[in-house]
């Protein structure tokens, strides 16, 4: 819808399509990544009874902007024994992966960058990219805690992928389409109507999903928190083993690539979770929009509903950064080759079963 | 020429530079890396084909699978247990005599073939289709393929073992 605006505002595809594509970078990931910064070392702080950052505005709400300012002054460091192109490369393949990813996330009825047919599977595909981005980041860098920490990343990725497609898989066989779009449009109005509450349709059926529905988004969000790398997954970049892992090396501008990249990663697993499980960016309540009689808010609160939903996953996910150990690596694949891989096909049949009733 | 022609160009020169340097590159790593741009290059003309399905699954197998497993190959032995891996050229009389049978195998494809071109306006979805097809006429060719693939699986579960 917006790319149809600005194709008649401009008068062309090319600078349409440009522009529709850089709108979430612009408008949502840079500021939803400054915030989650902020918020983070806020979470972490309040868990840990500390307070955080206070000095910089309000509850020191402008910090990670003073950061960003000094991450863009620092030195670029290359050391002589790094591989020069892989080494420069490697933060733009990792933040293009993750970025691709948001190419088929719908924002609101309104505005999602590519209306995509396979946009699960599409989101699935481009993380592939991620990987070999963190690999060539390790490689390149030339330092044996790198190499372990890309290494340890590109197992782990790999391995909770399954389980993560298992559970699309599962409501890919219940909705019939892999459009996140048309996913998100299935589960209107109120939310009785998500699929974790057993999809739209009603009748016995519904009630026999909702405890598969529950145990399909335990092990895609336990599955998708082991993909960005978060503790208790953290094995790649566990510090206290790894000094950083992958990006070790890195500093400056690259650094925050990485960073970027990762929260990017992580906003985006939630809004795949939540446009599987949880609406999308349908409102549970009903809209102000139709209350008052104003169609053209309602794109606006479904954007808001959907931010929010999302930014409620990053903050679960965060919360569990701050309140469970790390585990150790032989742990993290037991636990998903011995218990989630099994538990996703088991869940993955007796909902194909319920669905023939 | 309209714009879908120089994405085709541009995809297509993705392709064919990056294969260039594949085989040329002596550094392994780089060479894998190069393919990476192949497959990228290759997936966008499956796109411009109209074969989203197509494209997408050769992103998932080529790029997230088998790319990352011969990276890890790669790096395992290469850094970690100072496995040296040859980069050079030998035996060239067998290779550029099979080299040369598959370039003519192939050109005869190109030639002969008698090509369908339709010109669609909007290209449509191919997911539907495909799991139907896959699901009522080819389906104990799917189940035979599924079979394949556990045994694959089941094989290099034993090997691993040993």
């Amino acid at each position: 819808m917006t790319y149809d605006f600005f194709n008649k505002l401009f008068g062309s595809q090319i600078v349409a399509a440009l522009i529709q594509s850089l709108l979430p970078l612009f408008f949502f990931i840079l500021p939803f990544a400054l915030f989650a910064v902020w918020f983070e070392r806020k979470v972490s702080a309040h868990m840990q009874d500390r307070l955080g950052p206070m000095r910089v505005g309000w509850h020191g709400w402008l910090q990670s902007i003073a950061d960003i300012l000094k991450l863009i002054q620092k030195e670029d460091i290359i050391a002589t024994e790094n591989d020069k192109p892989l080494f420069n490369i490697a933060p733009l393949l990792v933040f293009v992966g993750s970025y691709a990813a948001f190419a088929a996330i719908p924002f609101s009825s309104a505005f999602i960058g590519s209306n995509l047919d396979l946009g699960v599977f599409f989101i699935v595909a481009v993380s592939g990219f991620v990987v070999a981005g963190i690999l060539m980041a390790g490689w390149a860098s030339n330092n044996k805690y790198s190499l372990l920490g890309a290494m340890r990343s590109a197992a782990q990725i790999i391995s909770y992928e399954i389980p993560t497609i298992l559970v699309i898989v599962t409501i890919v066989m219940v909705t019939g389409t892999l459009n996140l779009n048309t996913l998100s449009e299935m589960q209107t109005g109120h939310f009785w109507n998500w699929m974790i509450f057993g999809g739209p349709t009603f009748g016995i059926a519904k009630f026999l999903l909702i405890p598969f529905m529950i145990l399909g988004f335990v092990i895609i969000y336990i599955s998708t928190l082991a993909e960005v790398n978060r503790t208790p997954f953290d094995i790649p970049e566990a510090e206290s083993e790894l000094v950083s892992g992958y990006h070790t090396e890195y500093s400056g501008m690259k650094f925050a690539m990485f960073f970027l990249a990762e929260y990017a990663n992580m906003f985006a697993v939630s809004a795949v979770v939540a446009a599987l499980f949880f609406g999308g960016y349908q409102s549970p309540i009903g809209y102000l929009g139709n209350l008052i009689g104003i169609k053209w808010f309602i794109p606006i609160e479904q954007l808001l509903w959907f931010t929010a939903k999302g930014l409620f996953f990053v903050f679960v996910q965060m919360w569990l950064r701050w309140t469970l150990p790390r585990l150790r690596v032989d742990q993290l694949m037991a636990a998903c080759w011995k218990y989630l891989i099994p538990l996703a096909f088991v869940n993955l049949i007796i909902i194909g079963l319920i669905t023939l009733i | 020429m309209t714009i879908y022609d120089i994405i085709f160009y541009l995809f297509a020169a993705i392709t064919v530079v990056s294969a260039f340097f594949v085989v040329t590159t002596r550094n392994i790593v780089y060479s894998a890396y190069y393919l990476l741009f192949t497959f990228f290059g290759v997936a966008g003309i499956y796109v411009l084909l109209g074969a989203d399905f197509i494209a997408v699954v050769q992103l998932v197998v080529y790029v997230g699978g088998i790319l990352i497993l011969l990276l890890f190959g790669v790096m395992l032995t290469n850094r970690i247990t100072n496995v040296q891996i040859k980069t050079g050229t030998i035996k060239i009389v067998p290779a550029a005599v099979g080299v040369a049978l598959f370039a003519g195998i192939l050109s005869a494809a190109l030639l002969k073939t008698n090509w369908k071109t339709i010109n669609t306006e909007v290209p449509i979805s191919t997911a539907h289709t495909l799991g139907l097809l896959l699901m009522q006429q080819y389906a104990v060719v799917f189940e035979l393929l599924g079979i394949l693939l556990l045994i694959a699986l089941i094989g290099a579960a034993s090997m691993a073992r040993k």
